[in-house]
């Protein structure tokens, strides 16, 4: 038997919308199946997964604390995935964001003034936003695959964080300690309540909302919309699509590398060898989910971060183990495509005994 | 009703002649709607084996749809199909092959590296030998006089050719009915008689044709029905052998069709020159240009001859700077070096550009029209984007102006650009431009699937366009639209363009002439 993917004459938009939706629901069914497989009562499984996270304060302001990374990321990677650029290395652009940002608490421990928090987050979009060029630079003079170079610069960044904080940048006091010295406190983000939500949530807002502004009301996003759905349309409009290559990698290396400098100096105020549970690469799941719009992705990643949240309830309470969220992100990823695939092609399965041309 | 098959029709060997006695495809009552848009309006059509039937119509008036509809590529709303007197669900196109039927669609969907035996092996049943399908191509193509060697690779084929190819492969499969959906817009004149001939022997065998084409000649050279169809539905159904071009042309629009008013031009100041201009080709396949002189002036419009394939598409992208050559002054427009300058800076220096590709190419086909104006005005003063927002109002004040002077018909005032029909989206590509008052224009097929009263009206307004004072320089297979509008005519050959001459001492022999190698001869001399 054959499977054949057809594609459909008429797409409706309205499904376009629903398709998240759709993917989120399947996940909720797909849980509970896994909850009833390994013998967890279902509901108390959803419940501590989707529900308990939300009905406190505390863990309330821990959602906002996941989602920030999620959806600053989530945001870049937009830009790249409507222009065609496909990078895969957010994770690479936040490790290394995260370093350069932390080099001037590191490196220059007694600069500590109202500049230095600004500094930091400023070194880490540049750090970031480098890193990014490289996979960029590489596509646009080599024509090398940037999905290929971009996560394996991932792998690059990680261990050459691991390099330092076990190497030059061990804190000399920290009793062997895998880990830099902690921030001053003039290199620490400002919280905002007692949890530990920052104003990164406020700079996450104003990004999502200067975001959504240029894709949808400058010719900036018009070039991105344009050069991804057609490349010689774009050209013909003057449009370069090496230059939105690049445009598109420092901008989402650059939101990630922020992302990164963000988390270091707040949530963790250090520099350790595990900065981020994959915040990258759930990004990817963040944009898709949130259709590539800055809007959706608000809200697609403060889902994602319940599952992160909701992975640590299940473990607390009923003892599965906290990689169940890890799964359920890859599960959404896969229904989210699956879901969009069925919205663009029709299925048609061909049985090979009936073969084509028989009439006379 | 007709639930028996008759044997003689299932043999496809009955003679054409009544059609009701002898059907072999029925369309009853079809309606196919796009939202509020009715594009498709209780449609019915009969075929009879052997009978190759025209389906003409005004842009937009329901051609495309109807077929694909039969060609199981959409689903109607309402209505229903008979297939040899039996009712049938026709649900894909795969599906429309094993019945029988088989469609040559207007733009290619070839490989070019592959061979032509490749090409027709990806949409063959799988498990066919190689060697046996070669030898089973080179068979049938001769036997229809299309000649084709299996082992040529597409991308050395002219375009003609590669039509063959499309349409051997659909008789490969031995169909009943073949639908044609404006086959000759990119034949030469001579590939297009070959086409008459191998279409007349299919008839002669019973396969059944459904031809659509806006070119009224043929169809009453080639054709033995026509269905015309307005706006959705079904207005006539005649016999086009005994009908003129003007009265076909009535039939279609509904009323009288323009004639194209020309003054005489009087020649300004050079808007366009091309001095000495090379351009390597970018790909094997391409065609590189040699030294390619040539001057536009204010009041003319200069048009190029020339089979597809010999170096026009290069020739555009040279002119519209989307690539650009290695001397500055190669190119001039109204006295400036342009050479190296992208397609805004030529924009902003008054120049406007429509390509032979309206889809993927002049606009963008997911992105509604207003977008599409702002793809190629955003960079000259039109208001479109001011501090870089988009002023989306302005885009759809220029929609709605380009819609009511080029009659551009539409289900909604800003639908995307690919749900408009083929001469639609012509009309709105061209009009997008000429709209700017441009000093320069240069239009690569401007009536490409237009119908007879648009393209009227698009001529005219090329030839209003020149003698307000802009260059037109138009690029062109059809020498009928070139003998209507041209003020002077050169022939591009291989890269090489021939010295322009007036048009009024041109002829199609000479035209002919130059196409087959005259033009390099003089290039090079
Ligand atoms: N996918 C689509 N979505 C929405 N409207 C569509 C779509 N395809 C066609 N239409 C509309 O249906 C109508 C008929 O279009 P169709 O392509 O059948 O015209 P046509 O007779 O083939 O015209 P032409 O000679 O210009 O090719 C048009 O008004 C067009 O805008
Ligand atoms: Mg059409």
């Amino acid at each position: 038997m054959r499977i054949e993917l057809i594609r459909r004459a008429e797409q409706s938009r309205r499904m376009a919308l629903l398709s998240p939706v759709i993917a989120v629901g399947l996940t909720v069914v797909f849980s509970a199946a896994v909850f009833l497989i390994s013998g967890v009562d279902p509901l108390a499984g959803l419940y501590q997964l989707f529900i308990a996270p939300l009905t406190d304060a505390w863990s309330l302001s821990e959602l906002v604390v996941k989602a920030v990374p999620l959806v600053l990321i989530g945001v870049g990677l937009a830009v790249c995935y409507l222009s065609n650029n496909w990078n895969i290395g957010a994770e690479g652009q936040f490790t290394i964001g995260a370093i350069t940002g932390s080099m001037i608490p590191l490196l220059l421990p007694d600069f500590q003034t109202p500049f230095t928090l600004p500094l930091m987050l400023v070194a880490g979009i540049l750090g970031g936003a480098a890193y990014g060029l490289i996979p960029g630079l590489l596509k646009t003079r080599f024509g090398a695959n940037e999905i290929l170079t971009s996560l394996m610069l991932v792998y690059v960044a990680t261990l050459f964080l691991d390099w330092l904080v076990r190497g030059p940048w061990r804190d000399p006091m920290g009793y062997g300690f895998p880990q830099t010295e902690r921030f001053n406190s003039a290199a620490r983000m400002i919280m905002l309540g007692d949890g530990r939500m920052s104003v990164s949530a406020l700079v996450t807002l104003v990004v999502v909302a200067l975001m959504a502004v240029m894709l949808a009301k400058t010719l900036k996003g018009f070039e991105i919309k344009v050069l991804g759905a057609s490349p010689r349309a774009g050209a013909f409009a003057g449009f370069s699509a090496k230059k939105m290559t690049l445009f598109a990698f420092a901008i989402s290396g650059g939101l990630a590398g922020l992302a990164g400098i963000m988390e270091v100096s707040g949530v963790i105020g250090k520099l350790q060898p595990s900065i981020s549970p994959g915040y990258g690469f759930a990004a990817i799941i963040v944009a898709f989910l949130g259709r590539l719009n800055p809007v959706g992705i608000l809200i697609a990643g403060l889902v994602l971060a319940l599952t992160y949240l909701g992975g640590e309830g299940i473990q607390v309470a009923l003892g599965v183990s906290k990689r169940m969220s890890t799964v359920l992100q890859g599960v959404l990823l896969f229904f989210v495509l699956a879901c969009d695939t069925l919205i663009l092609y029709r299925v048609r399965f061909i049985s090979s005994s009936r073969k084509a041309g028989a009439h006379a | 009703m007709n639930v028996s098959i008759d044997p003689a029709l299932s043999d496809g060997r009955a003679a054409a002649g009544e059609p009701v006695a002898a059907r072999l495809l029925e369309a009853r009552h079809i309606v196919k709607r796009f939202g509020d848009n009715v594009a498709n309006d209780d449609v019915s059509l009969a075929l009879a084996p052997g009978e190759i039937h025209a389906l003409l119509g005004e842009n937009g008036a329901g051609k495309s749809t109807l077929v694909k509809i039969i060609y199981g590529a959409l689903q109607p709303n309402e209505g229903e199909i008979f297939w040899k007197g039996e009712r049938v669900t026709i649900e894909s196109p795969a599906a429309a092959r094993k019945l029988g039927i088989g469609m040559v669609f207007q733009h290619f969907s070839l490989f070019d590296a592959l061979t032509v035996a490749e090409n027709i092996a990806l949409a063959s049943p799988k498990g066919v030998p190689m060697a046996e399908l070669s030898a089973a191509i080179e068979k049938v193509s001769a036997e229809y006089g299309l000649p084709l060697k299996a082992n040529d690779r597409i991308a050395d084929l002219p375009v003609g050719i590669r039509q063959r190819v499309e349409i051997v492969r659909c008789l490969l499969q031995s169909p009943d009915l073949i639908i044609m959906d404006e086959p000759t817009s990119v034949l030469t004149p001579q590939e297009a008689d070959q086409l008459f001939v191998t279409l007349r022997r299919l008839a002669s065998e019973g396969c059944a044709i459904l031809y659509i084409s806006h070119r009224l000649e043929e169809v009453r050279e080639l054709c033995h029905r026509a269905t015309v169809m307005r706006r959705g539905k079904v207005v006539a159904e005649t016999d086009p052998t005994r009908e003129t071009v003007a009265s076909l042309a009535r039939l279609m629009v509904g009323s009288e069709v323009a004639a194209v008013h020309r003054a005489p031009a009087q020649r300004g100041r050079p808007r366009l020159t091309l001095d000495g201009l090379d351009l390597p080709s970018k790909d094997p396949f391409g065609v590189a240009l040699v030294d390619v002189k040539l001057e536009v002036a204010a009041g003319e419009i200069v048009a190029i001859a020339g089979v597809a394939g010999n170096g026009q598409g290069e020739l555009f992208d040279a002119i519209s700077g989307e690539r650009l050559g290695e001397r500055a002054a190669a190119v001039l427009i109204d006295e400036v070096a342009v050479g190296h300058a992208g397609v805004n800076a030529r924009r902003k220096l008054g120049a406007a550009f429509v390509p032979e590709e309206r889809l993927g190419h002049g606009a963008v086909p997911g992105l509604p029209l207003s977008d599409n104006v702002v793809l190629t005005r955003h960079g000259t003063a039109d208001g479109l984007v001011a501090r870089g927002l988009m002023r989306f109002a302005r885009a759809a004040e220029i929609v709605a102006f380009v819609t009511e002077r080029f009659d551009v018909r539409k289900g909604v005032p800003d639908p995307e650009a690919r749900a408009l029909s083929g001469g639609n989206l012509q009309k709105f590509v061209v009009g997008r431009e000429v709209d700017r008052v441009p000093g320069l224009l240069v239009v690569s097929q401007p009536t490409w699937g237009v119908d007879a009263g648009a393209a009227a009206v698009i001529r005219q307004s090329l030839i209003d366009l020149a003698r307000s004072g802009s260059a037109v320089l138009v690029i062109s297979q059809d020498l009928d639209e070139i003998f209507e509008i041209a003020d002077r005519i050169a022939v591009i050959s291989r890269g090489h363009l021939s010295e322009p001459e007036p048009a009024a001492t041109m002829t199609r022999e000479r035209i002919g002439l130059l196409m087959a190698g005259g033009a390099e001869k003089k290039g090079a001399a």
